[in-house]
């Protein structure tokens, strides 16, 4: 009975109720151990970790609103006749699929509303994504040790645009139809089990009666369950490196700067999701998006003009637009390189992203851990890299859109596509070149900065009649930062006969190493930093210029 | 792969290393960390009346968001729901929709934005340092880990009794393919599905817009029309399977202007009958070029010239589409003569 008295310490009194609570946790779940390692967690600042923070709350957002949207939609391609407030369809034929979504979006109250929060969320999702693994690829934060958390947000790329897919194609509207269409087409293609998987996945030949109910339990389950898991694991491992910082003065490779997750980041965090939810849902409330009930219900044999899918898979549109129509017949087979290619090349465009880190880690060999976050400039190969990248996938996104490029601006068809076949490959060597000049411009800068001052746009008259721009020295701490990265020398293979004249055998991986190593950080892709020796010189002498 | 070969000296020096490292600018490091700059106080850290308009304005922000969910429940009862308004730019939108949206938005927005407000002007903006400690394991846990796996290991006796091993290795492999296996009726064996269509010798040839069976008359020189074949109604429970393949499209051409020589021949009075399933990806072609006698698909723009074959002229097609050999019947209605000879729509491996 007298256990509370003999355990408290307090003389007089009970703990107040919070406090009770977490005892009573922290006795089954070992909260306050938890609490200790994480409730003052420090996290540095930059504008651009927020981008992260907007794919984790669109997340949330989508799956709120996708729970609310399962408690109306039927996944059922039966055919019904359409009895409700929409008058221009009264009477038409339509799956269920599509009379619910016209029922979510004419007579549930606020169903519209839901609906166009879900699919902006989802649009938003995926443009969060793409531009926050640019962020992650230009400032170098793929590297050891968070090439699996790399992985991570590569799979929910990639999954997000799956799950967007099938779910845009769920209402079996006229212009998502045409996509589930243009996808079977594209299954046809793969040489040997295309026919098998196409019967398999639609249950028949296209469309069948069952690819919305198939389409429903990935779009709402499989998938979201996946990426749910994989968020998770994206948000321990962050938790777990602590997150990356740009150099500066006290900013180290050892440390992190910053403010702390209680109370600051909670309420930084906490309020930047409801912005987030709020822009959101006004965007919803103004601007209509995926409006089914101005395409009409699928039909195999109709089709509008200016289809085009989400933004996302308009990459993969581009791709299948712009490639020629190679078919190869042989032996009773025919190899359909018109569109397999492109879903080939789909697939590697893709992979390639998850392979960069391995790939840069190979070529320079570093296997220390990197917390500072490299300045896009102080990696101009890398840099340019991402540059083409980005460069062949924008092209594509303009050939994935051709009609309305060439409807909007005037244009021939045949020359938009022209223009895309050819600068999908001259683009990014184009891109790769200007964009490594740029970076190689501005460390040169930065070292110009470093040595001479900043330039303070005084004009000095000397007594003898020159005219002179006062430079300002840098404090210390514009030294130390423009001073901070790291700079790798290239790799050497040495000499391939030693001194008796004997041959080494050099392993080609080892010669493909030593030339990317070169191609990395030889003379023409850096400029050395400025050294002490010549700082001192410079600044030891007259002072301005 | 390894990369153990790679001289330490290429990689570049180790930055300065404890944490809170701070050292003095002196004549042989001008550029060493200085350490955390001082902090700066805002001007709510020092002024009272500051700190209390910032309060303030928070506080304006979450009761404009409590309005505005109060504004949400209102619109949410009081608009009805299939009001139209006009509001510029956007034009005619949902009455509700567009209150809802912004009553919501609005109440959201506030509270993240007294949230951030707060936290940027009243909550402590000192930057505080935390140190990182390396992930890998120190060498002591390392050993102990490696000791206790091969104690489990030995124990296990996994190693030594092989047959153990291989038979479990087996059964693991093995189970899975009841997984696959069950996946069997997904669907059917493509069979040669793909390459018939509802198309037989005598099936007239029935105008998709009027449901009427078209005689020669009807089809009129520059237009084009659809058509399915006769006794597939919208009502059938496999019309959008049926269709898929079947929808034909038809046009009229001067029988000069044709000049494939098997187009001419299957052909009626120079009109001929072409599937409407693009041979690239499968989108149904719709819009028809009258004086160059070109069709072109609205997906990704494949043309066809329906003057010589069908054959690709641009985009991404493989090859031409299919054509319907047609006549007329005693009664003089167009009818087909037999099914597509090639597979219609996309093409696929098994095609040939």
């Amino acid at each position: 009975m007298s256990t509370t008295e003999t355990t408290t310490s307090r003389s007089r009194g009970k703990a107040p109720a919070g406090e009770r609570v977490a005892d009573w946790a922290d006795g089954r779940l070992g909260i306050y151990s938890l609490a200790k390692a994480n409730m003052r967690k420090i996290f540095p600042d930059h504008w651009s970790f927020m981008l992260g923070e907007v794919c984790l709350y669109s997340f949330i957002i989508i799956i709120l609103t996708g729970v609310y949207l399962t408690l109306f939609f039927h996944p059922s391609m039966n055919e019904v006749e359409y009895h409700g407030s929409y008058v221009p369809m009264q009477g038409q034929l339509m799956s269920e699929a599509f009379s619910s979504t016209l029922h979510i979006s004419f007579d549930v109250r606020g169903g519209l509303l839901i609906r166009q929060i879900h699919h902006w969320a989802a649009i938003i999702f995926l443009a969060g994504m793409f531009v926050h693994m640019m962020r992650v690829f230009f400032t170098g934060a793929f590297r050891k040790p968070r090439e699996i958390n790399w992985l991570f947000g590569f799979l929910l790329f990639v999954l997000g645009m799956f799950t967007g897919f099938t779910g845009y194609s769920l209402p079996d509207d006229l212009l998502s139809g045409t996509g589930v269409r243009f996808t079977q087409g594209a299954i046809l293609s793969m040489p040997i089990v295309g026919t098998y998987i196409s019967m398999f996945l639609f249950g028949g030949e296209f469309p069948g009666g069952d690819f919305v109910a198939r389409f429903y339990s990935i779009h709402i389950l499989l998938l979201p369950g996946i990426m749910l898991g994989l968020v998770v694991g994206h948000l321990i491992l962050v938790f777990y490196h602590k997150h990356t910082q740009f150099a500066g003065p006290g900013r180290t490779n050892k440390n992190v700067v910053g403010m702390p997750l209680l109370p600051v980041y909670m309420a930084k965090a906490g309020g930047f999701f409801f912005l987030v939810f709020g822009v959101i849902a006004a965007l919803a409330g103004i601007a209509s998006v995926n409006p089914i009930w101005a395409m009409g219900p699928y039909r195999p044999d109709h089709v509008s003009t200016g289809a085009q899918p989400d933004w996302y898979m308009g990459f993969a549109e581009g791709l299948v637009r712009a490639m020629p129509g190679w078919e190869i017949n042989f032996w009773g087979h025919t190899l359909v390189l018109g569109v397999f290619v492109p879903l080939v090349v789909f697939g590697l465009f893709l992979g390639a992203i998850a392979l960069y880190p391995f790939i840069e880690s190979w070529v320079t060999g570093d296997k220390r851990e990197h917390h500072l976050l490299d300045r896009p400039r102080n990696a101009p190969t890398r840099t340019a890299f991402g540059v083409a990248w980005v460069t062949a996938y924008m092209i594509m996104l303009i050939g994935g859109g051709n009609d309305i490029v060439a409807t909007h601006f005037h244009l021939s068809i045949n020359a938009v596509t022209w223009f895309v076949r050819i600068g999908f490959f001259a683009g990014p060597v184009l891109a790769f070149i200007v964009t490594k000049r740029i970076c190689l411009g501005l460390q040169r800068r930065d070292k110009d900065k470093v040595l001479h001052g900043r330039e303070s746009g005084i004009i000095k008259r000397l007594p003898h009649g020159e005219f002179i721009e006062v430079h300002e020295p840098l404090s210390q701490e514009q030294l130390h930062t423009l001073t901070a990265h790291e700079q790798y020398k290239p790799l050497e293979i040495g000499p391939t006969v030693d001194v008796n004249g004997v041959e080494r055998k050099v392993k080609g991986s080892e010669k493909l190493r030593a030339k990317l190593s070169k191609a990395y950080f030889g003379d023409d892709s850096q400029i050395a930093k400025p050294t002490v020796e010549e700082y001192k010189e410079i600044t030891s002498g007259h002072g301005h210029h | 792969m390894s990369s153990q070969d790679i001289p330490e000296e290429n990689l570049p020096a180790e930055q300065d290393t404890t944490h809170g490292a701070v050292t003095v600018a002196d004549e042989k490091h001008p550029f060493a960390d200085p350490g955390l700059p001082p902090h700066e106080h805002r001007i709510q850290d020092i002024d009272e009346r500051a700190a209390r308009r910032s309060e303030r304005a928070v506080a304006l922000l979450f009761t404009v968001s409590m309005l505005a969910t109060i504004g949400f429940i209102a619109s949410f009862v009081a608009i009805p729901h299939d009001k139209s308004i006009f509001v510029f730019p956007i034009g005619h939108i949902n009455a509700m929709n567009f209150a809802l949206g912004l009553t919501l938005g609005a109440a959201l927005f506030c509270i993240g934005a007294g949230a951030v407000h707060w936290a940027r002007t009243l909550m402590s903006d000192v930057e505080v340092a935390d140190d990182r400690h390396p992930i890998e394991a120190s060498p002591e846990v390392k050993a102990k880990v490696m000791a206790d796996f091969r104690q489990g290991a030995k124990e296990s006796a996994l190693g030594r009794r092989k047959l153990i091993r291989n038979t479990m290795f087996g059964a693991l492999a093995l189970f899975p393919l009841s997984g696959v296996v069950l996946l069997r009726d997904l669907g059917p064996l493509p069979g040669t599905k793909l390459r018939h269509t509802l198309w037989s010798k005598g099936k007239l040839l029935v105008n998709m817009n009027t449901n009427e069976p078209l005689r020669p008359s009807d089809v009129a020189v520059g237009s084009l029309t659809f058509a399915k074949p006769e006794g597939l109604e919208e009502h059938d429970h496999d019309f959008q399977t049926e269709i898929a393949k079947a929808a034909l499209m038809i046009v009229r051409l001067q029988p000069d202007d044709i000049k494939d020589k098997r187009e001419l021949e299957w052909s009626h009075e120079g009109i001929v009958a072409y599937s409407k399933i693009c041979t690239h990806v499968g989108c149904p072609i719709s819009l028809y070029e009258q004086q160059t006698h070109h069709v072109l698909c609205p997906c990704h723009q494949s043309t066809f010239d329906l003057s010589d074959g069908a054959r690709v002229i641009f985009g991404p097609a493989g090859h031409a589409l299919p054509q319907l050999r047609i006549g007329v019947n005693d009664e003089g209605y167009l009818q087909a003569l037999g099914d597509f000879e090639e597979p219609v729509g996309p093409a696929f491996w098994e095609r040939g």
